[in-house]
């Protein structure tokens, strides 16, 4: 009961100095505000980090050529060149790899494209029909490359969004011809926007068969009388046979290749996966560091919430003098102190949490941004744990200093 | 309750402040005794220890030395919190400068002893308001400090000093601040309590204040100089000491 008469007394003090108590408030409104945001982003980061990389396609093994040795020399990733059309046929064999789903070869080259007046300087992507299931393609309008047409060297061409538009502008490109490299092809398909990053960025690509690539576009080199290829991408048929997949494909690879037992392999094989769990590791790094610096921040609140109420003792002293001289405990000061600053770091976590969901929207409205502030209920309650505590913390201190103030000379002060 | 019981009672009371180095003897062995429903001023130059009086009194401050009862208890040995209880109970505090609180109303104003009383909700606002009526303020319940004239903020002063019913109401300079006419009806209302048994207990430097008491206490350099029923042979001197001064 006394608890709730003495709420009424601090609501009554907070309402009759508001802009003090805005001023006592506003450490913790920004540290609070601060907190969530932070790790919102963090999370929100991460979530769309994670959802990248499962867009570029789950169960997803990557070869591509290793580095070539010369006289003990390393000469680099991609220099070995020994990867081969051949290697995609042993690794398609479904009676020694039987739980690889899809393996499909990429050769690719940067090429002249020209429509009409417009030009572009892209990579020209050679794959098979399974490509776009692998990597997540999706067809905007038209349709992917069929099988029949990499057997048949047909020549004809898959767009990316942003390669579409900056060659045709809005007009529909189906059944229009692009030049690559001077050669005439027909667009049959343009791609979904992925909204990808990088110089992989799908949306910039153009996708031809493999074999019209590797044939007469960029006259691949072949090793031991076989196309090369650039890269095999495969899908594995679950998860859990992610890592027994890629020792089956080393091993088989290792064995086409005539590596000896103290040779290091000449490929690389990218497993999907490890690079998911590696961002998602890194990305909760990150949200723990950004939640320190905000709670740092929510630490430097409370530093001032304990300023302004030490001030706002000294100014209030003639106030205490006069609740003890009309019979107030040292206690009943310490209280109504108490819960004043309690009140108030309430207060500001709730506007802190308001502020913080204000931001999180602004957030999400920023179409550069791309990703959504993600606030979830366990950083709310950290938040304004944390918030009470610093209040009940930085409270105590001014508090005792009330409670000690002399009567007498508080009410002579003038 | 006698009127004529015994309240107070001190003896050879003395209080002295260190200041550095420097021993102020404020008060220098005072003994006096105050009856229920007296009507007692206290009177004296600045520094003569009038306001310590006050407060030793009041219980807002231990004497050094000597002994000082309250109905017949020994002050000296109560715990601060019984201090704080006894205050509560037996004074009411009215000052020269109101101390009201900002910003809130009158009401709440006159309910902090309450509070601090344990009394709480209906029964509280009742008291408030009976005690805001009882100094004529039945309209001005709702007002805040700055919504009020000076006379009208003491008068809520007083109604906080009584709404508690204590034993004695301690006024310093409760004029000092108002013009005569406002400070002549805020001694009018004082005595008007007075008259229905509250002990008064008053402090000034004003003579003609003074002089409406019953009962004079003169203390100069922290001793009593002349304490006598009625005083207005002492008021005269006072009056005749202060034209010397000028």
């Amino acid at each position: 009961m006394k608890i709730i008469r003495y709420l009424q007394v601090a609501l009554e003090s907070i309402a009759a100095h508001k802009l003090r108590a805005m001023l006592t408030m506003l450490g913790i409104i920004i540290g609070v505000a601060a907190v969530l945001t932070t790790m919102g982003i963090g999370r929100g980061a991460a979530a769309n980090i994670t959802q990248r990389i499962e867009s570029q396609g789950t169960n997803l093994l990557t070869i591509s050529p290793g580095a070539r040795r010369e006289g003990g020399l390393s000469q680099g990733g991609g220099t070995a060149g020994t990867l081969t059309m051949g290697d995609v046929r042993a690794l398609q064999d479904k009676s020694v790899h039987p739980h690889l789903e899809f393996v499909v070869p990429s050769y690719s080259a940067n090429a002249r494209l020209a429509a009409g007046s417009q030009n572009a300087q892209e990579a020209v992507n050679g794959v098979t029909a399974e490509y776009a299931i692998v990597r997540n393609l999706t067809v905007a309008s038209g349709r992917f490359l069929e099988a029949n047409e990499v057997v048949q060297q047909a020549r004809v061409v898959v767009l990316g969004a942003q390669l579409a538009s900056d060659l045709f502008g809005n007009e529909n490109p189906i059944g229009l011809t692009v030049r690559i490299n001077g050669e005439p092809f027909r667009v049959i398909g343009v791609l979904k926007k992925v909204g990808g990053f990088g110089p992989n960025n799908p949306d910039r690509q153009a996708y031809v068969p493999i074999s019209v690539a590797q044939g007469r576009l960029f006259s691949a080199p072949r090793h031991r009388g076989e196309y090369t290829v650039n890269a095999i991408y495969v899908q594995v048929m679950s998860q859990d046979l992610m890592d027994s997949s890629q020792q089956q494909i080393e091993a088989t690879l290792r064995l086409r290749h005539n590596l000896r037992a103290d040779q290091d392999n000449d490929f690389w094989i990218f497993n999907q996966a490890s690079l998911l769990e590696t961002a998602q590791s890194i990305s909760q790094t990150m949200t723990i560091f950004l939640g320190a610096i905000g709670a740092v921040s929510l630490l430097v609140g409370g530093i001032g919430i304990m300023n302004i109420m030490l001030v706002s003792v000294t100014e209030r002293t003639r106030e205490i003098g006069l609740r003890k001289a009309v019979g107030a405990h040292d206690g009943d000061i310490l209280l109504q102190f108490l819960i004043e600053a309690l009140v108030l770091c309430l207060f500001g976590g709730v506007i802190g949490v308001i502020l913080a969901y204000g931001v999180a929207f602004v957030f999400g409205q920023m179409p550069a941004v791309g990703f959504k502030v993600v606030i979830q209920p366990d950083s709310l309650v950290l938040a304004l744990g944390f918030s009470l505590l610093s209040g009940l913390i930085f409270g105590i201190y001014p508090a005792m200093r009330a409670t000690q103030l002399d009567p007498i000379m508080a009410l002579r002060s003038e | 309750m006698t009127t004529d019981a015994l309240l107070i009672e001190l003896e050879n009371v003395t209080r002295v402040y260190r200041m550095g180095d420097v021993h102020v003897h404020a008060l220098r062995g005072v003994s006096f005794t105050v009856r229920q429903g007296e009507y007692i001023a206290i009177m004296g130059a600045s520094g003569s220890g009038k306001s310590t009086l006050m407060n030793v009194i009041g219980l807002l401050d231990r004497p050094t030395g000597g002994s000082y009862r309250i109905r017949g208890t020994e002050v000296n040995q109560l715990s601060r919190g019984k201090l704080a209880d006894l205050r509560n109970r037996e004074f009411g505090f009215v000052f020269q400068q109101f101390n009201l609180l900002p910003r809130i109303s009158a009401r709440r104003q006159v309910e902090l002893p309450l509070l601090y009383a344990g009394i709480a909700g209906r029964r509280s606002r009742e008291m408030a308001e009976a005690a805001l009526v009882q100094v004529g303020l039945a309209d001005r319940i709702h007002h805040r400090p700055d919504e009020l004239s000076g006379g009208e903020q003491q008068r809520v002063a007083i109604a906080r000093a009584l709404v508690n019913r204590p034993s004695v109401l301690l006024a310093d300079e409760p004029t000092g601040a108002l013009d005569s006419k406002t400070g002549a009806e805020i001694l009018d209302l004082i005595e008007g309590l007075h008259a229905e048994g509250l002990t008064v207990i008053l402090v000034t430097h004003d003579p003609r204040v003074a002089q409406r008491a019953q009962r004079l206490i003169i203390l100069r350099d922290g001793q009593i100089i002349s304490d006598e029923e009625n005083g207005r042979k002492a008021v005269q001197w006072m009056l005749g000491d202060a034209h010397e001064d000028h």
